[in-house]
């Protein structure tokens, strides 16, 4: 009987069809080559749907549809793209509850996230940058009397975007929505782990966003994303995903003279300085749920707080309701609503991940609580939320694990805390937790990292610009500052003066 | 004693790769996503940079990584294994639905004192 209204709660996969093709020119085409790859559900290795296993040829047609498409497109007014990000947003929305589905299924993430993170904010993003291009203005600047510029921002032409596998549907539109926005025209390469959902995602979309102007190849990286990164006829690439690749595609970038921009992931630090304990209230709750953040999505995130810093005045009291906590996070299938952690999204990951788990232990890191896999659906991967205390030289606590592994270590001091938050390769995200108003701006500014969460962590609002420091990459998403990744900037200086200079 | 090693799986599997690309070689990544995972390229798709460190060669492949990754991971031995799995990124056996990855510890105190000599920087051409 609790067996049956257990099972009753968890919400009904979406149905999919057999086999996808990639979106190229408005229209679904078959891959020139014709194979296709299983794309399979992290929950239960379940078949999702073919994919068409695209190769150069199909990255050709769709850098052709773009191309053409631009010739239109680049010259459509704000008004125009506004509206159709807007309509884009609309259908989102009205179709929440399903694509959040479709994301938990293709990702492994617990629906309670897609549901209240994942697709809320991407609705959130394209209206952002509806709105942010209709308020935009250049500028004019009279140098002199007779001598104006005037500053006019076009689009750059066809992007090429790389969309990594953790948040299918977000990263791909916190890239598609200002490249949009700016007026330019895309291919874009969903990873091959979550493929299916940009593709449910734009058959929804059917009729609204004109031909060409965004464009889907499906595949693997080194057969569709690398001829897509090095095609001579792109005017500018954007990826997300780690070091290396980051580094072969600026490789390719400098032979064809564009820019890239770069989001290559982090080591995050979170800071919680002894004054949070000073009142166990509502604060000092919410102080142990940004601990806990490293659970969120399954650690599968480029600033998961991976790396907990606690002032050792506090340390026992503090990490004991930190432990409390992460038991009590409900593991279980990830369509189930109640479910507060799901899947890793792949074999690889997982098996990455348990090896980081192993290395942690041979390191000499004591577990605090979890530590191995989990087993909430058959056939699925599953790991248990992990916490090590160790010291910042270890491995675990200088790699990237991309998992849920928590790494915990302590210092005496502020100058302590931002050597020790400072001391990795990376520098995208960190947190910091103080009821000490003098530390909550001065220390922040001292911790290298584009983002500092103050007192929260995890919040992605559109406005708030977001990208990272060292190792971590360049640009910056979120914001309308992406608007000049996408764009390049047209001066017209003009002379009124009807007398010539002199020279000949 | 060789800072990198390679399981007889993942020799199998790089193998298969060399019959179809050619001669091969790796840069160990991190970072977001498929970070702290083996790259397998082409020989020299991946231009090696100044500070760019070669650990060894596995199965006739140089193994590279970035000279500030290899600050934190010089005091681990390295072996490439192989897994079921689709990886993102351009790494050459992803088609092959498989995925190399890094299995480690740390050397002993013995082993310490008897690795490998590195090299630092693009090779010279021979």
């Amino acid at each position: 009987m609790q067996t049956a209204e257990a099972t009753s709660k968890i919400a009904p996969r979406p149905m999919f069809k057999t086999q996808y093709e990639n979106y190229i020119g408005g229209k679904w085409v078959p891959p020139v080559g014709g194979e296709y790859f299983d794309n399979q559900s992290p929950v239960d290795g379940s078949l999702i749907a073919k994919m068409p296993r695209s190769k150069a040829a199909d990255v050709d047609l769709a850098v052709d549809a773009a191309q053409k498409a631009f010739e239109t497109w680049g010259k459509t007014s704000a008004t125009e793209r506004s509206k159709v990000l807007l309509q884009i947003a609309d259908v989102i929305e009205q179709n929440l509850e399903f694509l959040a589905r479709v994301e938990t299924v293709e990702n492994g993430k617990a629906l309670r996230e897609t549901m209240a993170a994942d697709m809320p904010l991407v609705v959130d993003h394209f209206r952002y940058f509806a709105g942010v291009i209709r308020a935009e203005e250049g500028s004019a600047t009279e140098l002199n009397a007779d001598t104006l510029s005037l500053i006019i921002k076009e689009p750059i032409g066809v992007v090429g975007q790389i969309i990594p596998w953790n948040f299918p549907l977000l990263m791909a539109t916190w890239k598609l929505a200002p490249a949009l926005a700016a007026g330019c025209c895309v291919v874009i390469k969903p990873a091959e782990q979550t493929p299916t959902s940009i593709a449910v995602l734009f058959e929804l979309l059917e009729g609204i966003v004109p031909p060409g102007v965004v464009n889907i190849i499906q595949g693997f990286g080194p057969e569709a994303g690398k001829p897509l990164a090095q095609h001579k006829r792109v005017n500018k690439v954007a990826f997300t995903g780690e070091t290396t690749t980051g580094r072969l595609i600026m490789q390719y970038a400098s032979e064809n003279l564009i820019p890239v921009t770069m989001e290559l992931g982090g080591k995050s630090p979170n800071i919680f300085m002894k004054s949070i304990a000073d009142h166990d209230d509502e604060f000092f709750d919410k102080c142990v749920e940004g601990a806990v953040m490293f659970a969120l999505n399954q650690g599968e995130i480029c600033t998961c707080p991976s790396r907990l810093l606690v002032q050792e005045d506090i340390y026992d009291k503090f990490i004991e309701r930190v432990i409390q906590r992460t038991k009590a996070i409900k593991l279980g299938h990830p369509l189930d609503p109640e479910t507060m952690m799901g899947a890793q999204a792949s074999n690889d990951q997982y098996e990455k991940i348990l090896s980081y788990i192993d290395i942690g232990k041979k390191e000499g890191a004591e577990v605090l609580t979890g530590g191995g896999p989990a087993d909430s659906v058959e056939g699925g991967y599953y790991i248990q939320p992990t916490i090590f205390k160790g010291h910042n030289k270890m491995r675990i606590f200088q790699e990237e694990i991309f998992g849920p592994v928590l790494s915990v270590t302590t210092f005496k001091d502020a100058a302590e805390a931002v050597a020790i938050a400072n001391d990795t390769l990376y520098g995208l995200g960190a947190g910091f937790w103080s009821r000490d108003a003098h530390e909550l701006y001065t220390i922040p500014r001292q911790i290298q990292a584009g983002r500092v969460w103050v007192n929260c962590y995890h919040d992605y609002p559109a406005h708030a610009p977001f990208g990272g420091y060292k190792k971590s990459g360049f640009g910056r998403e979120n914001h309308l500052m992406m608007l000049n990744h996408y764009r390049q900037v047209k001066n017209l200086l003009i002379s009124y003066s009807k007398n010539k200079l002199g020279f000949f | 004693m060789n800072r990198v090693d390679i399981t007889p799986a993942a020799a199998d599997v790089l193998n298969k790769i060399r019959d179809e690309h050619g001669p091969l070689m790796f840069h160990q990544s991190g970072g977001c996503c498929d970070g702290s995972s083996p790259m397998c390229y082409e020989a020299g798709d991946f231009i090696i940079g100044s500070s760019d460190v070669l650990l060894g060669q596995i199965e006739r492949c140089d193994f590279w990584m970035s000279g500030d990754q290899f600050e934190y991971w010089q005091y681990t031995h390295l072996t490439v294994d192989v897994t079921p799995g689709r990886g993102a990124s351009f790494s050459l056996e992803i088609p092959m639905g498989v995925r190399f990855l890094i299995r480690s510890r740390l050397f002993e105190p013995d082993e310490m004192a008897n690795l490998t000599p590195i090299h630092v920087g693009p090779l010279e051409e021979v």
